[in-house]
């Protein structure tokens, strides 16, 4: 068995005062450390010898941290504690934000679920990872805070490259904005994996916002997931779909030029080739949901 | 360095000094010696090793046992009465739902998490929340028949 070569130290701080201030201590002493959350991704790192931390600041203790709030007007507010299958199984979420629901119902067995959190798969920043795209499709905001204070950066800009992310050292994340959904728009989802709960081999969110008429696109945000270093927007896609009236025709042009856009590399479970003409093919099923949930909201 | 860990296994309480990188599956199989918990992919992909915290299906191998620190947690071990199998295990008795047994304490540490849950589930329900836990085996149907069973019989109980 795989078990973790090196030792460390293992800290729960009780208040997210006390987490940051002990980041912030650690940051400055040098020390390798990290954060811990559920550890579902983390810890697997470790067991690779990916990581070898000194010690480990586990955050699962700050119960303030772990909540979902959802107003009418400010839209919905994710502590960074919320496990997954908290937003899979919550009514109101489900209500209004659906394609989150659906996203979650794509992330891992619900073992992981249940211990993992929204916000740690997010800091992990794996290109592969089903909730970037979602984030970036719905205009999410991260808010993040260390001793010096709170800054918040649009989820769009968090991470920078695999594996790496805008968070400092001594950050942490604290929660996950994400406005209301504008009126006569439409999000949905999919990623392709060889099985339910793998990582995907690509994915694409789509939100489609049509005009009061619901005849022309006003604005779209196509992203692709585990076709890059970071989720990514397909730009050039998206400028085929805005200001038209959206048609079977054009979504298929959108997918080309996202599959152009794309950069996916080899792997064992498939060529990149391969992954390039799913993204076609993920963005005109995908765009083709958004819109008709478009014309219905 | 070593470091102390409370927890509640089975419904007692447990406390002891363990070095820190040690995860769940190891504390409680090689520290405990309950070896009802199985050890298999140890990446996370089969839900083998699944055990109960604080009324949730959790991998023991990809938990540390220090993050079940001032928890509660339920193996196996801890669902029969006395020489009495808890309802679930027996239906997975009585529907040839196992066969070499390895990935079968984890199917049935799931399936009373979800049962506990949720009490009537449908087929449909149990195929989404069991849907990582590989069996080379039975087939799947027979395990799925026999959480349906289970249910039937928990409902009797009652
Ligand atoms: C078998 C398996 C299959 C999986 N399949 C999928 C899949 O299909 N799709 C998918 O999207 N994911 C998948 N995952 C990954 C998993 O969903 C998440 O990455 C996991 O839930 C991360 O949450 P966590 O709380 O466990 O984070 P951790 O593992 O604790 O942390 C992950 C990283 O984020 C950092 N971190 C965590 N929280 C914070 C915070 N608040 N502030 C700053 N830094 C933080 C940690 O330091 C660490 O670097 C899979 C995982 C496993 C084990
Ligand atoms: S041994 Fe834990 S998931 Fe396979
Ligand atoms: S009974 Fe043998 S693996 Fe499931």
């Amino acid at each position: 068995m795989k078990t973790i070569v090196n030792g460390f130290e293992y800290f729960s701080p009780k208040t997210l005062e006390e987490a940051l201030k002990m980041l912030s201590q650690y940051d400055s002493e040098e020390k390798e450390f990290k954060v811990i959350a559920g550890g579902q991704s983390l810890n697997l790192m470790m067991k690779q010898g990916i990581l070898m931390p000194e010690c480990l600041v586990s955050i699962k203790g700050l119960s303030e941290l772990d909540y979902l709030n959802y107003d009418a007007k400010e839209g919905l507010k994710i502590g960074a504690l919320t496990t997954h299958r908290a937003i899979e199984t919550s009514d109101e979420i489900q209500k209004n934000f659906k394609v989150l629901v659906e996203m979650e119902h794509n992330v891992s067995s619900t073992e992981t679920r249940n211990y993992g959190t929204l916000a740690g798969n997010f800091c992990h920043g794996d290109p592969g990872g089903d909730p970037a795209p979602v984030l970036v499709a719905l205009n999410a905001i991260i808010k993040m805070a260390s001793v010096k204070g709170e800054r918040t950066v649009p989820a769009e800009e968090f991470t920078l490259d695999y594996y790496e992310t805008v968070l400092g050292h001594d950050e942490l994340l604290t929660e996950i904005q994400i406005p209301v959904i504008p009126p006569n728009t439409g999000v949905y989802y999919t990623k392709y994996s060889q099985i339910l709960g793998d990582f995907a081999l690509a994915s694409a969110a789509v939100s489609i916002t049509l005009d009061d008429k619901k005849e022309k696109c006003t604005d779209v945000r196509i992203v692709l997931g585990s076709v890059g270093s970071t989720a990514m927007r397909a730009k050039k896609a998206e400028e085929i779909l805005k200001g038209k009236k959206i048609t079977d025709e054009l979504l298929v042009q959108a997918g080309q030029a996202a599959s152009e856009e794309s950069d996916p590399t080899d792997s064992v479970e498939a060529s990149e080739e391969y992954k390039r003409e799913l993204v076609g093919v993920l963005v005109k099923r995908v765009g083709k949901e958004a819109l008709e949930r478009a014309k219905k909201a | 360095m070593k470091q102390i860990l409370q927890f509640t296994v089975n419904g007692e309480p447990r406390e002891l000094l363990i070095d820190p990188k040690k995860f769940l599956v190891e504390v409680l199989r090689e520290d405990l010696g309950l070896t009802g918990t199985h050890w298999a992919c140890d990446t996370g992909a089969c839900c083998c090793c699944t055990v109960i915290m604080d009324g949730k299906a959790v991998k023991s191998c990809s938990i540390l046992a220090m993050q079940a620190n001032g928890r509660e947690v339920t193996t196996i071990e801890g669902l029969a009465d006395g020489p009495n199998l808890h309802p679930i295990q027996q239906a997975f008795i009585d529907n040839w739902a196992l066969q070499c047994g390895f990935c079968s304490s984890g199917q049935i540490m799931a399936a009373k998490a979800l049962l506990d849950e949720n009490p009537s589930p449908t087929r449909e329900d149990i195929q989404l929340q069991m849907d990582g836990h590989l069996c080379r085996c039975t087939g799947f149907n027979m395990i799925q028949e026999a959480i349906l069973d289970a249910a039937e019989r928990l409902k009797g109980q009652k």
